[in-house]
């Protein structure tokens, strides 16, 4: 049933950031068990260039095998373009549990400024100022709180 | 709609100089890795240029369900007169000034061609353009801030800035050399032109750069430089592959 397979996908997670599921993260596009046993998944990437796509769609294979199912079927594909609006609360509150400064919901439309004054993971403070809208994964960029002296990194939103 | 022989022939062709320019234009601004003039730099163009290179990966995926072999034998086996790409992505990263300007004609095109494309009758171009123009968001606005500041950073900054984007806008030019199938593409609305994509990129990068101080060349005044399209390089791509398909080539069937 897919409710059961996606129960089983929010326990797979994120190789790069562990505490936040694929199913919270907003990658997983599709679940479908046309039969009993059957399995098939679609997923979206984060970035056209994460190189943790391969890795997700074995840990996908290889969570569903482990749970019975015998014909599996996981794709990667754009059909649904994923953007940050798709990261659950769940997901926004599991980024932050590991330091990252969840992204703010967006309307499409992306400026700079809204980097700008992002609030710290660790006390809270928009006392911050963004240093690069990079950082060392795709989906990063890099910002100091003048609050609690900290560096910080965000997940910066992407439409 | 139903797509002729011709159509097909056109959209690989579409398809192959836009993952042509993004493979190497991307292996080019990972060079910066490690020789980045500040930190924040270097970070800046090797997360673009891995960027370039998934969204390279995504048309070689596209090219394959067409016909064309997998990604990686397209990327890895082909020589020079094979590739597609402008000669604009393919000269070595040289000074900041000339990467950062080339960074900035390129990606704008980039965001324009995505948007254009975002409209496309072949569905698979259009979500996967869709997709590129909400990354490449960021390096737009990364040129557009550096453009800015390397303007008001004062005679030398100005200077060197001014001089390279006269050296480059005859290469930028180079990006919207007309292919086989303009007309098949246009009017199966497959992809507005190379003569379209031109002109908005002239509306858009012109009025950036004169905000920002700079004198732009006139179109009429340069010579684009054309042959990237159809296979004619500069000396620069052939030991750029040859670095780039180093690993791959020691033994071409490895299981990586």
């Amino acid at each position: 049933m897919p409710e059961s397979i996606k129960a089983l996908l929010e326990t797979v997670m994120d190789p790069e950031i562990p505490t936040i599921s694929i199913v919270d993260l907003g990658i997983v596009t599709g679940i479908e068990s046309p039969e009993p046993g059957h399995a098939k998944i679609e997923l979206t990437p984060t970035f056209s260039g994460c190189p943790a796509l391969r890795i997700m769609e074995q840990m996908v294979h290889d969570k569903l095998a482990e749970s019975g199912y015998t014909h599996i079927e996981v794709k990667t594909t754009f059909n649904k373009q994923w953007n940050t609006n798709m990261i659950s609360e769940k997901g926004l509150a599991a980024l932050k549990q590991h330091g990252l400064a969840p992204p703010p919901k967006h309307d499409g439309y992306i400026e700079l400024d809204v980097l700008s004054d992002t609030p710290c993971p660790y006390c809270n403070s928009r006392n911050t100022e963004m240093h690069t809208p990079f950082g060392p994964t795709l989906c990063r960029s890099m910002h100091y709180c003048k609050n609690c002296l900290n560096a910080f990194e965000a997940f910066k939103p992407v439409s | 709609m139903e797509f002729t022989e011709r159509h097909v022939e056109g959209l690989k062709e579409l398809l192959y100089k836009m993952a042509d320019d993004l493979l190497i234009i991307g292996h080019r601004n990972s060079e910066w890795t490690g020789l980045g003039p500040m930190l924040e730099e270097d970070i800046a163009f090797s997360s673009m240029a891995q960027d370039k290179i998934g969204q390279s990966l995504a048309l070689f995926e596209l090219l394959h369900e067409l016909g064309e072999s997998d990604p990686d034998t397209v990327a890895f086996t082909r020589n020079a007169p094979q590739f597609h790409c402008s000669q604009l992505v393919e000269l070595p990263i040289g000074e900041y000034d000339f990467s950062m300007v080339r960074h900035f004609f390129f990606d704008h095109a980039e965001a324009i061609r995505f948007e254009m494309l975002s409209e496309t009758v072949f569905e698979p171009l259009a979500m996967v353009a869709k997709k590129f123009k909400g990354e490449i968001k960021y390096h737009t606005m990364h040129a557009d801030i550096f453009m800015q500041k390397l303007a008001a950073g004062g005679e030398e900054s100005f200077g060197r800035m001014q001089q390279a984007i006269n050296d480059t806008f005859g290469l930028a030019l180079g990006l919207f050399e007309p292919g086989d199938y303009e007309a098949e593409l246009i009017e199966a609305g497959i992809f507005g032109g190379e003569a379209e994509l031109q002109q908005r990129w002239l509306d858009k990068v012109v009025p950036l750069l004169t905000s920002y101080g700079y004198m732009v060349p006139s179109v009429d005044a340069v010579e684009p430089a054309f042959g990237g399209r159809r296979g004619v390089h500069t000396p620069h791509l052939q030991p750029l592959l040859d670095e780039m398909t180093e690993v791959f080539s020691i033994d071409p069937g490895a299981d990586w």
